[in-house]
C-alpha cells in the first residue's frame, strides 16, 4: 500500500520540474504536467519499479471553454500492486489540439482515446487509428464541447423517411 | 367445432371483412424491440402475471416477417432509428406500431443530440403509452385500444389513439 504522500515525493524525485501543479481533494491526488511530456511521464509511473501503474483504468477530455488552456485530458492510473490510484492532467490550447498518445504505454488508450477524439476533436499523434467512436464518420461536429448545442445541429444527423 | 353445437342447424352471416380483422385482432403477434428499459416492463406483459397470451399476443416474434404490430419499448437513438425502420419495412402488411413509454413517444427525459425526441420522426405510430416505464397493465390497455382499431380496419397511423394518464394541458384521451 502507497499513500498520496508517498507517491508524489517518488514522482517530484524521478520528475523534477516537469511536474508543474499538484493537489489533493478529498483523499484524491491530482498532477499537473506539460502535454508535450505526457509519454515520458506515462512511461515512468508504469515502469519505475516503486510506482508500477500498469493500469490505465480511464483517459477522458475536458472542456474549460476558457481563453487559453481551453482542453485538457485526464489519465486515471491504478497500480494493481500498490492498490493506489491517482490522476495525470495536461491542458491544450483550443488553436493547438494536437496531443501526444499514450497507446505506446498502455494499450488500453486506445478506444478511450478515440472517444477523446470523437467527442472533443483532440488528436491523439501517433495513435493506430483515430476514427470517431460514437458518432457516424461524416458528422462535423463534436458533441461534447461546451459550444454544441444540447439539441444538437438540426439535420446533421439524418432520419429514415416516414 | 364448438360453434356448430352453439348454432346447431342456424347460422350466422358477416362481412367478410369484419371476420378478417376479428381474426387478425385476435392474434396479433408482437414484434419485440426492447432497445432499452422498457423491455423489462414488456417482458412482464408476456409472461404470466399480465398474460398477454389472453389476447392471443403471446407469441414474441424475433423475426418481423412473422410479426404483426412493433413493441417499440425503449430509447430511440438517431443511431438505432435506421434499425427500427429497416425492421418495420420487412414486416408484411397489415402492421401497426406501439410507442411504448416517454422515450419511444418524446424522447422523455433524453433532451439531447443523440435521441430522437419520439419515434413518430420516422415510423406511423398507432397508439402511444405514458410511463416511465409504463406498467405491464398500461401495455395490456394500449394492445386493447389496438384491438379496436384494428377491428375498425384502420392501420399505418391512422386515427391516432393515446392511452394512459396525461397532462390537462395535453388533448384528452380518447374515450374507449
Amino acid at each position: 500500500m502507497m499513500d498520496n504522500q508517498t507517491v508524489l515525493e517518488r514522482l517530484k524525485t524521478r520528475l523534477g520540474d516537469t511536474i508543474l501543479e499538484s493537489h489533493e481533494f478529498r483523499g484524491e491526488l491530482t498532477v499537473v504536467v506539460p502535454k508535450e511530456k505526457i509519454v515520458d511521464v506515462c512511461t515512468l509511473v508504469k515502469n519505475d519499479p516503486e510506482l508500477a501503474y500498469d493500469f490505465l483504468s480511464d483517459l477522458c477530455g475536458f472542456d474549460m471553454y476558457t481563453p487559453s488552456k481551453r482542453f485538457g485530458v485526464v489519465y486515471n492510473v491504478l497500480s494493481l500492486r500498490n492498490r493506489h490510484r491517482f490522476r495525470i492532467k495536461i491542458f491544450t490550447d483550443e488553436e493547438d489540439l494536437k496531443v501526444p498518445t499514450v497507446t505506446g504505454v498502455w494499450r488500453a488508450a486506445d478506444c478511450a482515446e478515440r472517444e477523446t477524439f470523437d467527442m472533443f476533436g483532440i488528436v491523439f499523434e501517433g495513435h493506430p487509428d483515430l476514427r470517431r467512436m460514437y458518432m457516424p464518420e461524416d458528422f462535423e461536429y463534436f458533441p461534447l464541447r461546451k459550444d454544441f448545442p444540447l439539441m444538437g445541429i438540426p439535420g446533421s444527423l439524418p432520419l429514415p423517411k416516414k | 367445432m364448438g360453434l356448430d353445437r352453439a348454432l346447431g342447424d342456424s347460422f350466422l352471416t358477416t362481412k367478410i371483412e369484419d371476420a378478417i380483422n376479428w381474426c387478425r385482432k385476435n392474434s396479433l403477434w408482437p414484434m419485440p424491440m426492447g432497445i432499452s428499459c422498457c423491455a423489462i416492463e414488456m417482458m412482464a406483459f408476456a409472461g404470466p402475471r399480465f398474460d398477454a397470451s389472453r389476447f392471443g399476443s403471446e407469441v414474441l416474434r424475433f423475426s418481423p416477417r412473422q410479426s404483426d404490430v412493433m413493441l417499440v419499448a425503449g430509447t430511440t437513438t438517431y443511431k438505432m432509428a435506421k434499425v427500427v425502420r429497416k425492421i418495420y419495412d420487412q414486416m408484411p402488411d397489415p402492421k401497426w406500431v406501439i410507442a411504448m413509454g416517454a422515450c419511444t413517444s418524446s424522447g422523455g427525459m433524453y433532451r439531447t443530440y443523440s435521441v430522437v425526441q419520439g419515434i413518430d420522426q420516422f415510423l406511423p405510430v398507432d397508439v402511444y403509452v405514458a410511463g416511465c416505464p409504463p406498467r405491464p397493465d398500461n401495455l395490456l390497455n394500449a394492445l386493447m385500444v389496438l384491438q379496436q382499431k384494428v377491428q375498425r380496419g384502420e392501420s399505418r397511423g391512422s386515427a391516432i389513439v393515446r392511452v394512459g394518464e396525461f397532462h390537462p394541458a395535453q388533448p384528452e384521451p380518447v374515450s374507449n
